[in-house]
Protein backbone atom coordinates (compact mmCIF):
# COMPACT_ATOMS: atom_id res chain seq x y z
CA UNK A 1 0.00 0.00 0.00
CA UNK A 2 2.78 2.41 0.98
CA UNK A 3 4.65 1.55 -2.23
CA UNK A 4 1.50 2.32 -4.23
CA UNK A 5 1.03 5.69 -2.50
CA UNK A 6 4.69 6.51 -3.09
CA UNK A 7 4.35 5.67 -6.79
CA UNK A 8 1.15 7.76 -7.07
CA UNK A 9 2.96 10.71 -5.45
CA UNK A 10 5.74 10.38 -8.02
CA UNK A 11 3.20 10.45 -10.88
CA UNK A 12 1.56 13.50 -9.34
CA UNK A 13 4.88 15.31 -9.06
CA UNK A 14 5.61 14.42 -12.68
CA UNK A 15 2.21 15.80 -13.76
CA UNK A 16 2.76 19.03 -11.81
CA UNK A 17 6.27 19.39 -13.25
CA UNK A 18 4.95 18.79 -16.78
CA UNK A 19 2.15 21.33 -16.43
CA UNK A 20 4.67 23.96 -15.28
CA UNK A 21 7.17 23.38 -18.08
CA UNK A 22 7.39 23.13 -21.86
CA UNK A 23 5.64 19.84 -22.85
CA UNK A 24 8.37 19.23 -25.47
CA UNK A 25 10.95 19.13 -22.67
CA UNK A 26 8.86 17.27 -20.14
CA UNK A 27 5.69 15.66 -21.49
CA UNK A 28 3.05 14.66 -18.94
CA UNK A 29 2.26 11.07 -17.93
CA UNK A 30 -0.83 10.87 -20.19
CA UNK A 31 1.14 11.87 -23.30
CA UNK A 32 3.88 9.38 -22.51
CA UNK A 33 1.45 6.53 -21.86
CA UNK A 34 -0.26 7.32 -25.16
CA UNK A 35 3.10 7.05 -26.92
CA UNK A 36 3.83 3.77 -25.13
CA UNK A 37 0.52 2.45 -26.44
CA UNK A 38 1.35 3.59 -29.99
CA UNK A 39 4.76 1.91 -29.88
CA UNK A 40 3.26 -1.23 -28.39
CA UNK A 41 0.63 -1.45 -31.14
CA UNK A 42 3.26 -0.93 -33.84
CA UNK A 43 5.30 -3.79 -32.36
CA UNK A 44 8.43 -1.66 -32.05
CA UNK A 45 8.31 -1.51 -28.27
CA UNK A 46 8.18 -5.29 -27.71
CA UNK A 47 10.79 -5.93 -30.38
CA UNK A 48 13.28 -3.50 -28.87
CA UNK A 49 12.50 -4.51 -25.30
CA UNK A 50 13.09 -8.17 -26.21
CA UNK A 51 16.37 -7.40 -27.94
CA UNK A 52 17.65 -5.36 -24.99
CA UNK A 53 16.46 -7.92 -22.46
CA UNK A 54 18.24 -10.68 -24.38
CA UNK A 55 21.46 -8.66 -24.28
CA UNK A 56 21.01 -8.03 -20.54
CA UNK A 57 20.49 -11.74 -19.88
CA UNK A 58 23.44 -12.82 -22.02
CA UNK A 59 25.86 -10.28 -20.54
CA UNK A 60 24.62 -10.91 -17.02
CA UNK A 61 24.92 -14.70 -17.34
CA UNK A 62 28.43 -14.40 -18.75
CA UNK A 63 29.60 -11.98 -16.06
CA UNK A 64 28.04 -13.97 -13.22
CA UNK A 65 29.40 -17.32 -14.42
CA UNK A 66 32.96 -16.12 -14.88
CA UNK A 67 32.74 -13.76 -11.90
CA UNK A 68 31.54 -16.54 -9.59
CA UNK A 69 34.23 -18.96 -10.74
CA UNK A 70 37.07 -16.41 -10.56
CA UNK A 71 35.80 -14.90 -7.29
CA UNK A 72 35.56 -18.33 -5.68
CA UNK A 73 39.10 -19.27 -6.71
CA UNK A 74 40.46 -15.92 -5.49
CA UNK A 75 38.61 -16.26 -2.20
CA UNK A 76 39.92 -19.77 -1.54
CA UNK A 77 43.45 -19.58 -2.95
CA UNK A 78 45.87 -16.98 -1.68
CA UNK A 79 48.25 -17.30 -4.63
CA UNK A 80 45.43 -16.85 -7.16
CA UNK A 81 44.20 -13.86 -5.16
CA UNK A 82 47.61 -12.21 -5.16
CA UNK A 83 48.11 -12.93 -8.86
CA UNK A 84 44.74 -11.69 -10.04
CA UNK A 85 44.12 -8.83 -7.63
CA UNK A 86 46.02 -6.20 -9.69
CA UNK A 87 43.99 -7.18 -12.77
CA UNK A 88 40.84 -6.83 -10.73
CA UNK A 89 41.83 -3.35 -9.56
CA UNK A 90 42.48 -2.31 -13.17
CA UNK A 91 39.09 -3.65 -14.29
CA UNK A 92 37.30 -2.02 -11.36
CA UNK A 93 38.75 1.36 -12.25
CA UNK A 94 38.43 1.17 -16.02
CA UNK A 95 35.55 3.46 -17.08
CA UNK A 96 32.65 1.56 -18.70
CA UNK A 97 32.84 3.84 -21.74
CA UNK A 98 36.50 2.97 -22.36
CA UNK A 99 35.74 -0.77 -22.28
CA UNK A 100 32.81 -0.32 -24.69
CA UNK A 101 34.76 1.82 -27.16
CA UNK A 102 37.77 -0.53 -27.07
CA UNK A 103 35.50 -3.53 -27.63
CA UNK A 104 33.89 -1.90 -30.66
CA UNK A 105 37.27 -0.84 -32.05
CA UNK A 106 38.88 -4.24 -31.57
CA UNK A 107 35.94 -6.51 -32.41
CA UNK A 108 33.87 -4.27 -34.67
CA UNK A 109 30.29 -3.12 -34.16
CA UNK A 110 29.11 -6.66 -33.48
CA UNK A 111 26.82 -8.40 -31.04
CA UNK A 112 29.79 -10.24 -29.51
CA UNK A 113 31.60 -6.96 -28.86
CA UNK A 114 28.47 -5.39 -27.35
CA UNK A 115 27.69 -8.26 -24.98
CA UNK A 116 31.34 -8.86 -24.16
CA UNK A 117 31.83 -5.20 -23.24
CA UNK A 118 28.83 -5.23 -20.90
CA UNK A 119 29.93 -8.50 -19.30
CA UNK A 120 33.45 -7.17 -18.80
CA UNK A 121 32.05 -4.12 -17.02
CA UNK A 122 30.03 -6.26 -14.63
CA UNK A 123 32.70 -8.93 -14.14
CA UNK A 124 34.88 -7.20 -11.47
CA UNK A 125 31.84 -6.40 -9.36
CA UNK A 126 30.76 -10.05 -9.36
CA UNK A 127 34.31 -11.20 -8.59
CA UNK A 128 34.67 -8.87 -5.59
CA UNK A 129 31.35 -9.89 -4.04
CA UNK A 130 31.81 -13.64 -4.56
CA UNK A 131 35.42 -13.47 -3.34
CA UNK A 132 34.16 -12.05 -0.05
CA UNK A 133 31.65 -14.89 0.17
CA UNK A 134 34.31 -17.52 -0.53
CA UNK A 135 36.57 -16.03 2.14
CA UNK A 136 33.74 -16.26 4.66
CA UNK A 137 33.03 -19.98 4.15
CA UNK A 138 32.80 -21.67 7.55
CA UNK A 139 35.93 -23.82 8.16
CA UNK A 140 34.07 -25.81 10.83
CA UNK A 141 31.59 -27.03 8.26
CA UNK A 142 34.49 -27.82 5.92
CA UNK A 143 35.92 -30.05 8.65
CA UNK A 144 32.58 -31.75 9.11
CA UNK A 145 32.32 -32.38 5.36
CA UNK A 146 35.86 -33.81 5.37
CA UNK A 147 35.10 -36.23 8.21
CA UNK A 148 31.88 -37.42 6.58
CA UNK A 149 33.59 -37.65 3.19
CA UNK A 150 31.20 -35.44 1.23
CA UNK A 151 31.63 -35.89 -2.51
CA UNK A 152 32.71 -32.76 -4.42
CA UNK A 153 29.16 -32.41 -5.78
CA UNK A 154 27.59 -32.79 -2.33
CA UNK A 155 30.09 -30.33 -0.88
CA UNK A 156 29.27 -27.78 -3.56
CA UNK A 157 25.49 -28.23 -3.30
CA UNK A 158 25.19 -28.46 0.48
CA UNK A 159 28.09 -26.42 1.76
CA UNK A 160 29.40 -23.90 -0.73
CA UNK A 161 26.28 -22.82 -2.59
CA UNK A 162 24.09 -22.11 0.48
CA UNK A 163 26.88 -20.05 2.05
CA UNK A 164 27.49 -18.13 -1.17
CA UNK A 165 23.76 -17.58 -1.77
CA UNK A 166 23.50 -14.19 0.02
CA UNK A 167 26.58 -12.96 -1.85
CA UNK A 168 25.25 -14.23 -5.17
CA UNK A 169 21.92 -12.52 -4.45
CA UNK A 170 23.73 -9.25 -3.71
CA UNK A 171 25.80 -9.59 -6.89
CA UNK A 172 22.63 -10.37 -8.86
CA UNK A 173 20.83 -7.33 -7.55
CA UNK A 174 23.61 -4.83 -8.11
CA UNK A 175 24.56 -6.63 -11.31
CA UNK A 176 21.17 -6.46 -12.98
CA UNK A 177 20.82 -2.73 -12.40
CA UNK A 178 24.39 -2.12 -13.59
CA UNK A 179 24.11 -4.37 -16.64
CA UNK A 180 20.93 -2.92 -18.03
CA UNK A 181 22.25 0.62 -17.72
CA UNK A 182 25.44 -0.31 -19.58
CA UNK A 183 23.50 -2.25 -22.22
CA UNK A 184 21.66 0.97 -23.11
CA UNK A 185 25.00 2.77 -23.56
CA UNK A 186 26.32 -0.07 -25.71
CA UNK A 187 23.19 0.05 -27.87
CA UNK A 188 23.37 3.81 -28.11
CA UNK A 189 26.97 3.71 -29.31
CA UNK A 190 27.03 0.79 -31.66
CA UNK A 191 23.82 -1.16 -32.25
CA UNK A 192 20.97 -0.57 -34.68
CA UNK A 193 18.19 -1.82 -32.41
CA UNK A 194 17.24 -2.07 -28.75
CA UNK A 195 15.98 0.42 -26.21
CA UNK A 196 19.31 2.28 -26.15
CA UNK A 197 19.20 2.74 -29.92
CA UNK A 198 15.61 4.07 -29.74
CA UNK A 199 16.55 6.45 -26.94
CA UNK A 200 19.39 7.75 -29.09
CA UNK A 201 16.94 8.27 -31.96
CA UNK A 202 14.57 10.14 -29.64
CA UNK A 203 17.46 12.30 -28.48
CA UNK A 204 18.48 13.11 -32.08
CA UNK A 205 14.87 14.05 -32.88
CA UNK A 206 14.41 15.79 -29.51
CA UNK A 207 11.31 13.61 -28.98
CA UNK A 208 10.97 13.33 -25.21
CA UNK A 209 7.73 11.35 -25.48
CA UNK A 210 9.51 8.65 -27.45
CA UNK A 211 12.46 8.70 -25.08
CA UNK A 212 10.28 8.19 -22.02
CA UNK A 213 8.05 5.73 -23.88
CA UNK A 214 11.07 3.42 -24.19
CA UNK A 215 12.75 4.17 -20.88
CA UNK A 216 9.75 3.65 -18.60
CA UNK A 217 8.62 0.21 -19.83
CA UNK A 218 12.18 -1.04 -19.53
CA UNK A 219 12.46 0.28 -15.96
CA UNK A 220 9.12 -1.44 -15.23
CA UNK A 221 10.41 -4.66 -16.76
CA UNK A 222 13.55 -4.65 -14.61
CA UNK A 223 11.45 -3.79 -11.56
CA UNK A 224 9.30 -6.82 -12.39
CA UNK A 225 12.37 -9.05 -12.66
CA UNK A 226 13.58 -7.78 -9.27
CA UNK A 227 10.17 -8.14 -7.59
CA UNK A 228 8.92 -11.39 -9.09
CA UNK A 229 12.16 -13.26 -9.72
CA UNK A 230 15.12 -12.04 -7.66
CA UNK A 231 13.31 -11.32 -4.38
CA UNK A 232 11.28 -14.58 -4.26
CA UNK A 233 14.45 -16.52 -5.11
CA UNK A 234 16.31 -14.74 -2.31
CA UNK A 235 13.47 -15.52 0.13
CA UNK A 236 13.51 -19.15 -0.95
CA UNK A 237 17.23 -19.65 -0.39
CA UNK A 238 17.17 -17.89 2.99
CA UNK A 239 14.02 -19.59 4.33
CA UNK A 240 16.09 -21.57 6.85
CA UNK A 241 16.89 -18.35 8.72
CA UNK A 242 13.26 -17.84 9.65
CA UNK A 243 12.95 -20.48 12.34
CA UNK A 244 14.48 -18.83 15.37
CA UNK A 245 11.16 -18.04 17.02
CA UNK A 246 10.34 -21.74 17.17
CA UNK A 247 13.52 -22.67 19.06
CA UNK A 248 12.86 -25.46 21.52
CA UNK A 249 14.69 -24.29 24.58
CA UNK A 250 14.35 -27.06 27.07
CA UNK A 251 14.43 -30.33 25.20
CA UNK B 1 56.42 -37.41 8.62
CA UNK B 2 53.01 -38.82 9.34
CA UNK B 3 51.03 -41.80 8.23
CA UNK B 4 47.34 -42.52 8.58
CA UNK B 5 46.35 -45.97 7.40
CA UNK B 6 43.54 -48.47 7.74
CA UNK B 7 44.10 -51.73 9.55
CA UNK B 8 44.04 -54.79 7.32
CA UNK B 9 42.05 -57.17 9.45
CA UNK B 10 42.02 -55.87 12.98
CA UNK B 11 39.57 -53.16 13.86
CA UNK B 12 41.51 -51.46 16.60
CA UNK B 13 42.72 -47.90 16.70
CA UNK B 14 46.46 -47.45 17.06
CA UNK B 15 47.89 -44.04 17.71
CA UNK B 16 51.58 -43.34 17.98
CA UNK B 17 52.43 -39.66 17.75
CA UNK B 18 56.05 -38.65 18.23
CA UNK B 19 55.21 -34.96 18.12
CA UNK B 20 52.65 -32.41 17.06
CA UNK B 21 53.72 -28.77 16.98
CA UNK B 22 51.81 -25.57 16.43
CA UNK B 23 53.33 -22.31 15.38
CA UNK B 24 52.43 -19.49 17.70
CA UNK B 25 51.78 -15.95 16.50
CA UNK B 26 55.43 -14.99 17.05
CA UNK B 27 56.58 -17.94 14.95
CA UNK B 28 57.84 -20.08 17.84
CA UNK B 29 56.86 -23.72 17.72
CA UNK B 30 54.49 -24.79 20.46
CA UNK B 31 54.48 -28.51 21.19
CA UNK B 32 50.94 -29.81 21.74
CA UNK B 33 51.56 -33.59 21.80
CA UNK B 34 54.72 -35.57 22.47
CA UNK B 35 55.32 -39.29 22.46
CA UNK B 36 51.61 -40.02 22.75
CA UNK B 37 50.67 -43.67 22.28
CA UNK B 38 47.34 -45.37 22.71
CA UNK B 39 45.67 -48.51 21.44
CA UNK B 40 41.93 -48.95 21.52
CA UNK B 41 40.67 -52.51 20.97
CA UNK B 42 37.87 -53.10 18.48
CA UNK B 43 34.34 -52.59 19.78
CA UNK B 44 35.47 -50.79 22.89
CA UNK B 45 34.94 -47.24 24.06
CA UNK B 46 38.03 -45.31 25.06
CA UNK B 47 37.84 -42.07 26.99
CA UNK B 48 40.68 -39.59 26.72
CA UNK B 49 40.64 -37.39 29.80
CA UNK B 50 42.95 -34.59 30.73
CA UNK B 51 43.15 -30.98 31.86
CA UNK B 52 41.58 -28.28 29.71
CA UNK B 53 43.79 -27.14 26.86
CA UNK B 54 46.15 -30.11 27.07
CA UNK B 55 45.61 -31.14 23.44
CA UNK B 56 42.67 -33.57 23.57
CA UNK B 57 40.84 -31.96 20.67
CA UNK B 58 44.12 -31.74 18.74
CA UNK B 59 44.48 -35.50 19.16
CA UNK B 60 40.96 -36.04 17.87
CA UNK B 61 41.62 -33.80 14.86
CA UNK B 62 44.71 -35.81 13.97
CA UNK B 63 42.78 -39.08 14.20
CA UNK B 64 39.95 -37.60 12.09
CA UNK B 65 42.46 -36.58 9.42
CA UNK B 66 41.64 -32.88 9.82
CA UNK B 67 45.26 -32.06 10.60
CA UNK B 68 48.03 -33.98 8.90
CA UNK B 69 50.92 -31.89 10.15
CA UNK B 70 52.41 -34.21 12.80
CA UNK B 71 55.16 -36.78 13.23
CA UNK B 72 53.90 -40.28 13.93
CA UNK B 73 51.53 -43.00 12.81
CA UNK B 74 47.78 -43.42 13.20
CA UNK B 75 46.20 -46.73 12.21
CA UNK B 76 42.43 -46.49 11.90
CA UNK B 77 40.06 -49.45 12.18
CA UNK B 78 39.37 -51.39 9.01
CA UNK B 79 37.78 -49.30 6.17
CA UNK B 80 38.41 -46.22 8.32
CA UNK B 81 34.84 -44.96 8.04
CA UNK B 82 34.47 -42.20 10.61
CA UNK B 83 31.56 -40.73 12.50
CA UNK B 84 32.25 -37.66 14.57
CA UNK B 85 30.36 -35.46 17.00
CA UNK B 86 32.10 -32.12 17.32
CA UNK B 87 31.87 -29.89 20.38
CA UNK B 88 29.57 -27.58 18.42
CA UNK B 89 27.04 -29.73 16.54
CA UNK B 90 28.17 -28.35 13.14
CA UNK B 91 24.88 -29.05 11.42
CA UNK B 92 24.13 -27.47 8.07
CA UNK B 93 21.81 -24.62 9.12
CA UNK B 94 20.07 -24.55 5.74
CA UNK B 95 19.12 -28.24 5.81
CA UNK B 96 16.44 -29.85 7.96
CA UNK B 97 17.34 -32.40 10.62
CA UNK B 98 16.63 -35.36 8.36
CA UNK B 99 18.43 -33.77 5.41
CA UNK B 100 21.51 -33.17 7.56
CA UNK B 101 21.62 -36.91 8.13
CA UNK B 102 20.85 -37.79 4.50
CA UNK B 103 23.62 -35.52 3.22
CA UNK B 104 26.23 -37.05 5.53
CA UNK B 105 25.03 -40.60 4.95
CA UNK B 106 23.84 -40.68 1.32
CA UNK B 107 23.85 -44.48 1.22
CA UNK B 108 21.81 -44.96 4.39
CA UNK B 109 18.34 -46.46 3.89
CA UNK B 110 15.37 -44.22 4.70
CA UNK B 111 14.07 -46.90 7.10
CA UNK B 112 17.35 -46.89 9.00
CA UNK B 113 17.38 -43.10 9.24
CA UNK B 114 13.78 -43.08 10.47
CA UNK B 115 14.59 -45.76 13.06
CA UNK B 116 17.64 -43.79 14.22
CA UNK B 117 15.62 -40.59 14.57
CA UNK B 118 13.04 -42.52 16.55
CA UNK B 119 15.66 -44.10 18.79
CA UNK B 120 17.20 -40.73 19.59
CA UNK B 121 13.84 -39.07 20.21
CA UNK B 122 14.15 -36.88 17.12
CA UNK B 123 11.27 -38.18 15.00
CA UNK B 124 9.06 -35.17 15.64
CA UNK B 125 11.92 -32.80 14.80
CA UNK B 126 12.84 -34.41 11.47
CA UNK B 127 11.66 -31.45 9.41
CA UNK B 128 12.98 -28.74 11.76
CA UNK B 129 15.93 -26.58 10.84
CA UNK B 130 18.92 -26.56 13.25
CA UNK B 131 18.17 -23.01 14.42
CA UNK B 132 14.88 -24.29 15.80
CA UNK B 133 16.65 -26.78 18.06
CA UNK B 134 18.11 -26.46 21.55
CA UNK B 135 21.77 -27.43 22.04
CA UNK B 136 20.74 -30.76 23.56
CA UNK B 137 18.62 -31.65 20.54
CA UNK B 138 21.25 -30.43 18.10
CA UNK B 139 23.83 -32.69 19.80
CA UNK B 140 21.47 -35.62 19.39
CA UNK B 141 21.11 -34.81 15.69
CA UNK B 142 24.89 -34.70 15.39
CA UNK B 143 25.04 -38.08 17.12
CA UNK B 144 22.37 -39.49 14.78
CA UNK B 145 24.34 -38.20 11.79
CA UNK B 146 27.52 -39.85 13.07
CA UNK B 147 25.74 -43.17 13.66
CA UNK B 148 23.93 -43.08 10.31
CA UNK B 149 27.19 -43.59 8.42
CA UNK B 150 27.68 -46.87 10.36
CA UNK B 151 31.16 -45.82 11.44
CA UNK B 152 34.11 -48.11 12.08
CA UNK B 153 35.31 -45.48 14.52
CA UNK B 154 33.13 -42.98 16.36
CA UNK B 155 34.82 -39.84 17.69
CA UNK B 156 33.08 -37.75 20.33
CA UNK B 157 34.58 -34.40 21.30
CA UNK B 158 33.28 -33.26 24.70
CA UNK B 159 29.77 -34.50 23.86
CA UNK B 160 28.22 -33.26 27.11
CA UNK B 161 29.93 -29.89 27.47
CA UNK B 162 27.70 -26.81 27.99
CA UNK B 163 24.62 -28.89 28.81
CA UNK B 164 22.87 -28.54 32.14
CA UNK B 165 23.10 -31.47 34.56
CA UNK B 166 19.81 -33.16 33.65
CA UNK B 167 20.37 -32.90 29.89
CA UNK B 168 23.96 -34.07 30.27
CA UNK B 169 22.85 -37.13 32.26
CA UNK B 170 20.17 -38.02 29.67
CA UNK B 171 22.58 -37.67 26.77
CA UNK B 172 25.33 -39.57 28.62
CA UNK B 173 22.99 -42.51 29.19
CA UNK B 174 21.86 -42.37 25.58
CA UNK B 175 25.45 -42.40 24.27
CA UNK B 176 26.43 -45.23 26.64
CA UNK B 177 23.47 -47.33 25.50
CA UNK B 178 24.05 -46.67 21.79
CA UNK B 179 27.76 -47.50 21.78
CA UNK B 180 27.24 -50.57 23.99
CA UNK B 181 24.45 -51.96 21.81
CA UNK B 182 26.25 -51.32 18.54
CA UNK B 183 29.74 -52.26 19.80
CA UNK B 184 31.23 -49.37 17.84
CA UNK B 185 34.89 -48.60 18.46
CA UNK B 186 34.51 -45.19 20.08
CA UNK B 187 36.95 -42.57 21.28
CA UNK B 188 35.55 -39.92 23.59
CA UNK B 189 37.44 -36.82 24.59
CA UNK B 190 36.47 -35.11 27.83
CA UNK B 191 37.85 -33.01 30.65
CA UNK B 192 35.42 -34.63 33.09
CA UNK B 193 36.73 -37.72 34.89
CA UNK B 194 33.29 -38.97 35.93
CA UNK B 195 32.00 -38.62 32.39
CA UNK B 196 35.01 -40.59 31.18
CA UNK B 197 34.35 -43.38 33.69
CA UNK B 198 30.66 -43.47 32.73
CA UNK B 199 31.37 -43.75 28.99
CA UNK B 200 34.74 -45.42 28.57
CA UNK B 201 35.77 -49.07 28.84
CA UNK B 202 39.31 -47.78 29.02
CA UNK B 203 40.58 -44.43 30.25
CA UNK B 204 43.60 -42.69 28.78
CA UNK B 205 44.86 -40.03 31.15
CA UNK B 206 46.69 -37.21 29.39
CA UNK B 207 49.30 -34.99 30.95
CA UNK B 208 49.34 -31.23 30.58
CA UNK B 209 50.89 -29.86 27.38
CA UNK B 210 52.83 -31.31 25.68
CA UNK B 211 50.37 -34.13 26.21
CA UNK B 212 51.21 -37.79 26.49
CA UNK B 213 49.36 -40.71 28.08
CA UNK B 214 50.41 -40.85 31.74
CA UNK B 215 48.24 -43.87 32.60
CA UNK B 216 45.72 -46.24 31.07
CA UNK B 217 42.98 -47.59 33.32
CA UNK B 218 40.55 -50.35 32.32
CA UNK B 219 37.04 -49.96 33.67
CA UNK B 220 35.57 -53.31 34.75
CA UNK B 221 32.62 -54.59 32.71
CA UNK B 222 29.72 -54.11 32.66
CA UNK B 223 30.55 -50.42 32.75
CA UNK B 224 26.92 -49.27 32.96
CA UNK B 225 26.28 -51.28 36.12
CA UNK B 226 29.41 -50.06 37.85
CA UNK B 227 29.13 -50.00 41.63
CA UNK B 228 29.67 -46.68 43.27
CA UNK B 229 32.68 -47.92 45.25
CA UNK B 230 34.34 -49.21 42.08
CA UNK B 231 33.76 -45.90 40.27
CA UNK B 232 35.21 -44.02 43.24
CA UNK B 233 38.21 -46.33 43.36
CA UNK B 234 38.88 -45.73 39.64
CA UNK B 235 38.47 -42.02 40.16
CA UNK B 236 40.98 -42.06 43.04
CA UNK B 237 43.36 -44.16 40.97
CA UNK B 238 43.13 -41.64 38.13
CA UNK B 239 43.74 -38.72 40.49
CA UNK B 240 46.80 -40.43 41.87
CA UNK B 241 48.11 -40.98 38.36
CA UNK B 242 47.52 -37.34 37.48
CA UNK B 243 49.23 -36.21 40.68
CA UNK B 244 52.18 -38.51 40.07
CA UNK B 245 52.62 -37.11 36.60
CA UNK B 246 52.07 -33.57 37.86
CA UNK B 247 49.54 -33.30 35.10
CA UNK B 248 47.68 -30.04 35.24
CA UNK B 249 45.75 -28.41 38.02
CA UNK B 250 43.38 -30.47 40.13
CA UNK B 251 40.53 -28.05 39.52
CA UNK B 252 40.15 -29.47 36.03
CA UNK B 253 39.13 -32.75 37.57
CA UNK B 254 35.91 -32.65 39.53
CA UNK B 255 36.09 -33.91 43.07
CA UNK B 256 34.17 -37.00 44.15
Amino acid sequence: MIRFISLAALLLLWQIGASLSDPRRLPGPAAVFEKIYEEAVSGGLFFNLTITLARVIAAFALAMSFGTAIGYVMGRNRLADRLLDPWLVVLLNLPALVVIVLAYVWAGLTEVAAIGAVALNKLPNAIVVVREGARALDPHLEDMAHVFRFSPAARFRNLVLPQLAPYLAAATRSGLSLVWKIVLVVELLGRSNGVGFEINMAFQLFDMRLLLAYALPFVALMLGVETFLVQPLERHVSRWRRGVSRRLDRV
Amino acid sequence: MNDTSHAGGAASLDVSIASKDYHSANGRPLRALEDLRLTLPAGQAGAVVGPSGCGKTTLLRLIAGLDKDYVGTIVLPEHGRLGMVFQEPRLLPWRSVIDNIRVAAPHAREDDIAALLDELGLAEHASHFPRELSLGLARRVALARALAVKPDLLLLDEPLVSLDAALARDLREMIARLIDERRITTLIVTHDLREAIALGDRLYLLSARPAHVVATIDVPAPRRALERETAERIEAQARDAFAAARAGPQRDIPSA
